[in-house]
């Protein structure tokens, strides 16, 4: 298992973070998320709209999770989540925790294969644009928390 | 350089009123100018009494202006047109000729924090803007409301500043949407209120009180009516009218459906007295609308509204007046500041938006929908209203059906437009005609209702 620095996932489940970007105010997203995945038997801290920065890196670097969620829907979320996720890895702590997006990541509908794959490489582990449905999510999740995914 | 006279919002709005023509206006705001001043000009050329937007970006709501500005350096898009970043002579230029007495604009932003943004907007020639100390810190923002309401308090002092050199600002209250679904009409009707009532003692003497269309168009009237006798009684000295947004929820995908929500929006607007109406387009569901979808819904609603009556009398009293009122006197018992009787309010439980994740916001009220598909309260938390609203009592909730209230509406609009194109598809291949009802509105239930 290389996720949350060799930490061993209780019986609680997976403790996971799920934010919002800086500039993103919306929230019906994050409530669904956080139902979606206490349903699934995780643990979920949900820290709400419009998450600074360094607020977010400050709540992983406390609280260690073993995935982060971030969800965004208002166009910005793939230039706001791909500083988010350099200030996030530049934490040693940090550099192997999974992250995942998704939402409406750009202002003119899903975005192409490039910026995809500039979000991947930018330490993504999966990106889940707008239309993706949420199966793909709860498997994703359902892997990492077996310890199959990174 | 001269600020040029741009008018005054209220009157536009009143005038159209009077001469029968219901005010659309859409939302709209690009990060360059040339695109900004474009859409405005195309904007005022559409096909119906229309006014002006600049929609802001989500950067400059948080008052974040360095992202805006590495953005506008970058050539990145933004979600809105950035006022504060870019200079008061740029955006003078994007309303040279465009703004003016026949074709108002008026600034939509979603900040609590507007200082800056309203220190723009002045000196861009405007005087027209939205919001509110509670309706854009909750839904749109992390910051205290002992934050936001002096700052919202001191945003209106700088508008009503403008009323000495001759002209009459305008602030809109966002109060009637709030997280845009799944609050009962009563909580939106008194929030809207609330919120012009603090505009007014912050010096603004033109104000319009906001409505977002909810699931139920008998519920809707009945809201807006309420609405406007509270209006009546409680700004009694100031001049405002209402506008109606259209459905600010999960919007319908499919075209058809899109454009019905649009119509029978102008269609409630209409028949509820309301003067201007905010309206959608078919992008809706996915993206930043362009420019002709933009248009495209201004001439839609125009036309639905035209064939329609307002209605005289009352509509059927389930009691949303009686909850607004209760929920308006229980906040104005708290003081004569309202800016520090809102706080109160929010902290006692008094206002309490379901939903809404704001750290200020109780969270003990949840709503749902009945299976007319009324919005009703599921449980009330502290809201002072159990005389008004009867006993409560509260299920789970889950994300299915969470995801299943969201998505009503846009089940219901896109549900009728796919059956249309059904029903178009085997009229067709069978060559019959028959007597079903050849206007696909009337096969929503919404429609029906509204009939
Ligand atoms: C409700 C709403 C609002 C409310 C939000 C209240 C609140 N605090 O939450 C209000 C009215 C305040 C609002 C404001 C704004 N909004 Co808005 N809003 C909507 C609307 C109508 C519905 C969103 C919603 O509630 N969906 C229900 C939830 C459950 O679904 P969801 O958000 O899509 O999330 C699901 C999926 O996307 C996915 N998902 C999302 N994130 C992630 C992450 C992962 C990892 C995974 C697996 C899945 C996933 O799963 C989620 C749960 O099912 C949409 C349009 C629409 N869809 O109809 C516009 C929309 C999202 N808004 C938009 C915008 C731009 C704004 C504003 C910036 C104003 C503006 N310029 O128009 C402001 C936000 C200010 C800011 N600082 O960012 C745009 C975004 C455009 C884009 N991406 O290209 C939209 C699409 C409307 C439009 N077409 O212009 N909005």
């Amino acid at each position: 298992m290389n996720h949350a620095a060799g930490k061993e996932v209780s019986a609680d489940g997976l403790s996971v973070v799920l934010t919002s970007v800086s500039s993103d105010s919306h929230t019906w997203n994050l409530v669904v998320l956080q139902l979606v995945l206490e349903e699934l038997g995780h643990q979920v801290h949900n820290l709400g709209a419009c998450v600074p920065d360094e607020l977010m890196v400050s709540e992983c670097l406390r609280l260690r999770p073993d995935l982060v969620v971030v969800s965004s829907v208002n166009g910005h979320g793939f230039h706001d989540g791909l500083r988010l996720i350099r200030q996030v890895r530049s934490h040693a702590e940090l550099a192997g925790t999974p992250m995942v997006i998704g939402g409406k990541l750009g202002i003119a509908g899903p975005g192409c294969d490039r910026s995809r794959a500039q979000l991947t490489a930018a330490g993504y582990g999966a990106v889940f644009e707008d239309g993706t449905g949420l199966t793909a999510f709860q498997s994703y999740v359902g892997r990492l928390a077996i310890g199959q995914a990174s | 350089m001269s600020v040029p006279d741009t008018g005054s919002f209220g009157d536009f709005v009143a005038r159209a009123h009077r001469s029968g023509k219901l005010v659309v206006q859409p939302r709209m705001g690009v990060s360059d100018p040339a695109a900004m001043r474009a859409g405005l000009l195309a904007t005022r050329k559409a096909a119906a009494t229309a006014v002006g937007t600049i929609t802001l970006d989500s950067y400059t709501r948080m008052g974040d202006n360095a992202n805006a500005r590495a953005a506008l350096a970058a050539g990145i898009e933004l979600n809105g047109y950035p006022i504060v970043a870019h200079d008061p002579a740029v955006t003078r230029s994007v309303l040279d000729g465009v703004a003016g007495p026949d074709f108002p604009v008026q600034i939509r932003h979603g900040s609590p924090c507007p200082e800056p943004i309203v220190a723009a907007l002045i000196q861009a020639g405007l005087h027209a803007t939205e919001g509110g100390p509670v309706s854009y810190c909750l839904p749109y923002s992390r910051m205290p409301l002992e934050d936001s309401i002096p700052n919202w308090a001191r945003s209106c002092d700088l508008l009503a500043e403008l009323r000495s050199t001759g002209a009459e600002p305008h602030v809109e209250s966002f109060g009637g949407c709030m997280m845009g679904q799944l609050c009962p009409p009563g909580l939106l009707v008194a929030l809207s209120v609330l919120e012009c009532l603090f505009f007014r003692q912050h010096g603004i003497r033109s104000v319009s009180l906001s409505y977002a269309q909810q699931t139920n168009s008998d519920q809707d009237t009945e809201a807006l009516l309420a609405l406007r006798r509270l209006a009546t009684h409680w700004l009694p000295d100031v001049d405002w009218h209402i506008v109606v947004y259209t459905y600010m929820g999960v919007y319908p995908r499919t075209p058809a459906g899109a454009a019905g929500l649009l119509e029978e929006a102008a269609r409630l607007a209409v028949r509820a007295g309301a003067a201007r109406l905010i309206v959608k387009t078919v992008a809706e569901g996915y993206r930043i609308p362009t420019f002709a979808e933009n248009i495209a819904a201004l001439e839609t609603a125009a036309l639905a509204a035209e064939g329609c009556l307002t209605i005289a009398g009352d509509a059927v009293d389930t009691g949303i007046h009686a909850e607004a009122s209760a929920l308006i006197e229980a906040v104005l018992d708290l003081g004569p500041d309202l800016g520090a009787a809102l706080a109160t309010a929010f902290r006692r439980g008094y206002l309490d938006v379901p939903y809404c994740l704001h750290p200020d916001n109780a969270g003990r009220a949840r709503s749902y929908l009945d299976s007319t598909g009324r919005l009703q309260w599921l449980s009330i938390g502290s809201l002072p209203i159990r005389g008004v609203v009867g006993p409560t009592d509260s299920a789970k909730l889950t994300a299915a059906g969470l995801l299943a209230s969201l998505s009503y509406v846009e089940r219901t609009f896109d549900n009728a437009s796919l059956e249309q194109e059904f029903h178009a598809v085997s009229d067709h291949s069978s060559g019959s005609t028959d007597d079903r009802d050849p206007d696909p509105g009337n096969r929503s239930p919404a429609a029906r209702q509204s009939a």
